[in-house]
């Protein structure tokens, strides 16, 4: 496994939700290699850090692959100012990503909030009708990638705080309706801490495998620099390991939020 | 005319194929970057700041972003020094690079003990931060006295043959007073600058961007100010001096040398574009070819000041 640095063509550009864009970018060779939950990093002209951003989707036989990023800040502000046609200087693909069996073993739930619903949609891709996804959003206007969700034949249940759409109040409802059914084999979630926290208790509790994607404050990306430390508790001991390398995918048994 | 400009430099009789060292902290132990590049590609490299105990450093977040810079308060998490040498020396000494440790220590015997153990190593160089607290002292860093500095190299040199560079706080009033204190007590060479104090703070929430409030600034904000210590420093003591802080192209590093460095090293803008340093000896070759110098080492100290 190893990752490239360069400027790779942007060939689609699209704003998905207010201050949302969806990318596709032409580097075959990332592609080829990347893996679902994985992340980039990405240059944004001017700044001194790189931005990352998770692998929102993979298309080997075309060589490209999606990202999905919100404008938080002056950095990705910088970079959703590029359009089709120019390059985007990225490093990827970076981290260990999600652990998905090629069998399928009964049904998984995805359960995504917010800007954490991209690195997840592969995963609904590879397990389709047998994949639920749970997608919580602030209110009907920031709701994204549901309808890609659907068209990877996913059943969906969207959530919003204020009930503009989908169902009213956080993931944590349906997916312990979906937990109370007893035929799931594992979850995945990224998304804010506070929501990891739950589903970790709640997968805990329930007994069922559960990985989560974490985001922490990165330096190099690449595992060098130990800036983006993770606290977890493996074969009894406490560890402090780096999201950048060892993640940004954890074990919901192993890590500590 | 054509000719093929050297860029090789020595610094206390250790040769390095070109004058850029990847800094400490930065690189890590330069595992991370192969898939990049070869690490024969550098002059040499600066290992993560390594402790006689492992570390667990400081509780994220550990960096921030600053105009043309980063704030960082990793707390110098590490392996240990026995992990280091059990672990990464043996990868490291294959590299065809030169091999810098970076050692750091809460009290005198920690340092001693460290160098001591590193004695019987391959490494090329050992290079002391002393940009870490004291802890006997109330933990004020040991840099910023002359007494404190003094302590740390007379002990490290003590415990090692190898050659030994201080590495200098930049967070004192008169650097050259702290320069001259350690080349008294048989430092090899110096390397500056360390990073610069700094904050940040996150209005809406009113708390420090760094949890543990203030960090380290670094990266091209810093460059003018490292510029300069290095002028004065390499005017002020008679050892080499590596120069660092905010160096992002081959003209930084160039300057630097002309201010007196003898070697650079590089550390943030890697964060940016890893390929800097290899980027930094292209741009080193080019400007030696097209202004007729045959040897990198002849612009060292070259400076006029006015
Ligand atoms: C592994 C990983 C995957 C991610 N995937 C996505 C994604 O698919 N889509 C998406 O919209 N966002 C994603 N993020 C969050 C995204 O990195 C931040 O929103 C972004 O860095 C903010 O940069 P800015 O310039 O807009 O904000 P600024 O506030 O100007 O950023 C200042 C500094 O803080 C860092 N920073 C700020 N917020 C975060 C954060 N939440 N996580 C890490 N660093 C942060 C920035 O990188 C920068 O170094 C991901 C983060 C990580 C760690
Ligand atoms: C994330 C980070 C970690 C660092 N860790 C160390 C360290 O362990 N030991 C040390 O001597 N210097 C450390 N430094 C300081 C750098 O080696 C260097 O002196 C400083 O960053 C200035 O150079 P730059 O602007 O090129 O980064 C660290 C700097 C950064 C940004
Ligand atoms: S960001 Fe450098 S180790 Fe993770």
């Amino acid at each position: 496994m190893s990752y490239y640095c360069g400027s790779y063509p942007i060939v689609e550009k699209k704003a998905i939700a207010a201050d949302i864009y969806s990318y596709v970018i032409h580097c075959p060779e990332i592609a080829a290699e990347a893996k679902i939950g994985q992340f980039v990093q990405i240059k944004a002209e001017g700044y001194t850090l790189r931005r990352p951003v998770s692998i929102c989707g993979t298309d080997k036989k075309n060589g490209t692959i999606r990202l999905v990023f919100e404008v938080r800040g002056k950095g990705t502000d910088t970079i959703s100012r590029l359009n089709a046609g120019e390059l985007m200087d990225i490093i990827a693909p970076l981290g260990n990503g999600f652990t998905v069996p090629a069998a399928k073993q009964g049904r998984i739930i995805v359960v995504g909030g917010g800007i954490g619903t991209p690195p997840l949609l592969d995963i609904a891709k590879l397990y389709g009708e047998n994949c639920t996804a749970i997608l919580g959003f602030r209110s009907f206007d920031r709701v994204i990638l549901d309808k890609d969700y659907a068209a990877a034949g996913a059943r969906v249940i969207v959530c919003t705080d204020d009930g503009s759409a989908g169902e009213k109040g956080n993931v944590s409802v349906p997916l312990a309706n979906e937990l109370a059914k007893g035929d799931v084999a594992a979850v995945y979630a990224c998304g804010p801490i506070p929501m990891l926290k739950v589903i970790v208790e709640q997968t805990k509790k329930a007994g069922v495998f559960c990985e989560v994607s974490l985001e922490q404050r990165m330096g190099c990306g690449v595992g060098a620099c130990v800036v983006c430390a993770c606290t977890v508790i493996r074969d009894g001991k406490q560890q402090v390991l780096r999201v950048c390398k060892d993640g940004p995918v954890f074990n919901a048994e192993e890590v500590v939020l | 005319m054509s000719f093929t400009p050297d860029i090789s430099v020595s610094v206390c009789g250790v040769n390095f194929k070109n004058p850029v060292i990847a800094a400490s902290g930065i690189y890590g132990f330069g595992e991370d970057y192969t898939d990049l590049y070869p690490l024969s590609e550098l002059g040499g490299i600066s290992c993560k700041g390594t402790t006689l105990n492992p570390k667990d450093g400081n509780i994220p977040p550990r960096i921030a972003e600053t105009p043309s810079g980063i704030l960082n308060s990793v707390g110098l998490q590490n392996p240990g020094v026995d992990r280091f040498i059990e672990h990464y020396i043996p990868m490291l000494e294959k590299q065809d690079t030169v091999v810098i440790a970076n050692i750091a220590g809460a009290s005198v015997e920690d340092y001693e003990q460290t160098a001591r153990k590193l004695d019987s190593t391959s490494v090329d160089m050992i290079e002391l931060n002393i940009s870490c607290p004291n802890v006997k002292q109330g933990g004020a860093t040991w840099g910023v006295t002359c007494a404190g500095a003094q302590s740390v190299t007379k002990a490290v040199r003590a415990a090692t043959k190898k050659p030994v560079i201080v590495k200098l706080t930049p967070n004192v009033t008169d650097i050259t007073e702290i320069a001259r204190a350690v080349e008294a007590e048989g430092a090899d060479a110096v390397s500056l600058i360390n990073t610069l104090l700094g904050m940040r703070i996150d209005i809406r929430t009113r708390r420090p961007v760094l949890h543990n409030n203030v960090g380290g600034l670094s990266g091209p904000a810093v460059f003018p100010v490292a510029v300069r210590m290095v002028w004065q420093v390499s005017n002020a003591v008679k050892i080499p001096v590596i120069g660092m802080g905010g160096i992002a192209s081959a003209e930084d590093a160039i300057e630097m040398m002309m201010a007196g460095a003898s070697a650079v090293q590089i550390g943030t803008a890697i964060f940016g574009d890893p390929y800097v340093p290899v980027k930094v000896c292209e741009g080193m070759k080019k400007f030696c070819f097209e202004n007729n110098i045959e040897k990198i080492s002849d612009i060292v100290g070259t400076v006029k000041p006015w």
